[in-house]
């Protein structure tokens, strides 16, 4: 009884905590996810106010954020578009790839981290944060810009490319041999190409068995069914968060807008629950001596999205302004990155990687929006100057 | 005039072209059915200066403002309600056997199945038209059918 009143009073602080911050970084007009991390780090061991009972029932709270994340984030992509991309935009992809992966590899190499980590890494530095990009796209007014599905093209190539790198990941973290890691590769391959093939031609048995007129049954079936195939996917070692994308991906149509707008205030607070916990894990007392380093690696990877930006943009034939804002856009980092090195963390892959992770994290989240806001004027007066 | 269609992953569908006089104008559709209407910047013919969010009911009044078939929005509706049912815009070319003959003449429903519900010319729509309806070139024939039929018409208007 006593632990239940405890376990309240701190969430409850938790949380409340947290509805502060949002309400502060959108004063402010940045991302509230730095802001979260940071909690984290003063909740965590060694931070300011360490919690005492709610670390558990916190942490079971973040694979569940991480859960959520994955499928809403399925659900705003329908299979036909992601295939279509995928054909469309191979080349920019595989630039952006090969540009971005390479920093936080080669970073984790030179420290002597080893390969896993080094693996992980690539993950921290490659993904460009979708949910921070597409609401700097739409705060700013982008959404209408002509080098816009350039840059959403790329988002749609990084999440299918995570679909694969996660469960490479996974495999590798957990230490299976060369045979078993390239059987769970396969196999997450051909989930990956199944529920596409499934998607695009029988989308609509799926929608028959999960659509409901009322919203509570939508709601429960939607997660019910997300939460079954993300244990199946772990059981597998696929990694549970690819399951729970793969069901977002299945789901389409009026039916995904419906679930995504149902789903949008439950993933909020598991995901910011999900942030913390991770500022949880990590020693606050390690941040600043990795600050150096996370913000010499946050600046290469910056220039190596604005040249990946510029390229794909470049290739669809937009000019100058709008090759920079491609680039720019590109910048934020956030939630997939905290989720791979989240996993990495779990695995023990190196004990330094949290705290880096969490730097260069809390860096470009809060920069890359910022980044946005400041280049327009500065476009503009470059172009009335020339 | 060529209106050029890019998809928005995620978002939903942009529409845009270029005036005569040389400004750039789009329509960013939301799966949500939000509709912004979009200007672009003559300096920088890349970015949106301009973004007018529109909710249904005024995306519909700016479209009766600029004359544009709504009833093709209506059938398209129609279109998502019934399963295996095609409403399809068919432009008559100039070309076409059936230029300045009463559209009756084509036997259209005896022949392929599909019906004819409207025809748009200039902008103006002729909704249900009648068999005495005289087709001109550069109309456009909204048929409405299953997809076979209407494909049917289309090679009907073509080569008769």
């Amino acid at each position: 009884m006593h632990n239940t009143a405890i376990l309240f009073l701190e969430f409850g602080a938790v949380v409340l905590g947290l509805g502060i911050l949002g309400a502060l970084a959108l004063r402010v007009g940045i991302s509230p996810i730095p802001l979260y991390l940071i909690a984290g780090l003063a909740f965590g061991t060694g931070g300011i106010l360490p919690l005492a009972t709610s670390e558990e029932f916190i942490a079971t709270g973040a694979e569940f954020g991480v859960i959520l994340l994955l499928l809403t984030l399925g659900l705003e992509y329908n299979a036909g578009e992601l295939v279509s991309s995928l054909k469309g935009n191979a080349r920019a992809g595989l630039v952006d790839l090969v540009l971005n992966a390479a920093p936080g590899a080669i970073l984790a190499l030179v420290l002597g981290w080893g390969p896993v980590a080094a693996l992980a890494m690539a993950g921290v530095t490659y993904a460009t944060s979708s949910g921070i990009t597409a609401k700097v796209l739409s705060d700013l007014g982008w959404i209408g810009n002509r080098e816009t599905p350039v840059v959403l093209s790329l988002l749609v190539f990084e999440d299918l490319t995570m679909a694969v790198y996660l469960p490479v990941l996974t495999a590798m973290l957990a230490g299976l041999s060369a045979v078993a890691g390239a059987i769970t590769v396969a196999v997450a391959l051909a989930a990956v190409s199944v529920v596409l093939l499934v998607a695009l031609r029988y989308g609509r048995y799926i929608e028959a068995f999960v659509s409901s007129p009322n919203s509570e049954v939508l709601v429960l079936k939607v997660v019910g069914l997300a939460l079954l195939v993300a244990g199946l996917a772990q059981q597998l070692q696929v990694s549970a968060a690819v399951g729970a994308f793969l069901v977002g991906i299945a789901v389409s149509g009026e039916l995904a807008e419906d679930a995504q707008a149902l789903l949008a205030p439950l993933r909020d607070l598991f995901a910011a629950i999900f942030f913390v916990f991770f500022g949880l894990q990590t020693d606050p007392t390690k941040i600043l001596p990795a600050a150096g380093l996370a913000a010499g690696l946050a600046l290469v990877s910056m220039v190596t999205k604005l040249v990946t930006g510029g390229y794909a943009a470049r290739r669809a034939g937009i000019a100058r302004a709008g090759r920079v804002r491609a680039g720019i856009a590109l910048i934020p980092r956030g939630e997939f990155n905290i989720v791979i090195a989240g996993l990495a963390v779990a695995a023990g892959a190196h004990p330094d990687l949290g705290a880096l992770a969490a730097a260069y994290v809390l860096i470009l989240a809060a920069f890359g929006p910022l980044a946005a806001r400041l280049v327009q004027p500065l476009l503009t007066r470059i172009a009335s100057r020339a | 005039m060529d209106v050029e269609q890019t998809v928005l992953p995620g978002i939903g569908l942009r529409h845009e072209f270029t005036t005569r006089s040389g400004r750039r104008i789009g329509v960013v559709s939301h799966r949500t059915g939000r509709r912004d209407l979009v200007i672009y910047d003559p300096d920088d013919p890349d970015r949106a200066c301009e973004t007018v969010k529109l909710n249904d009911e005024e995306a519909d009044a700016l479209v009766e403002l600029l004359g544009a078939p709504r009833i093709v929005q209506r059938l398209n509706a129609l279109h998502r309600e019934v399963e295996g049912l095609v409403s399809l815009q068919l432009p008559i070319s100039v070309s076409s056997p059936y230029v300045g003959r009463p559209m009756g003449e084509a036997q259209v429903r005896t022949r392929t199945g599909a019906s004819i519900v409207a025809v748009v010319r200039a902008g103006r729509v002729f909704a249900s038209p009648a068999p005495d309806f005289v087709l001109a070139g550069d109309d456009v024939v909204v048929v409405v059918g299953s997809e076979d039929s209407t494909a049917a018409v289309a090679d009907l208007f073509a080569s008769g």
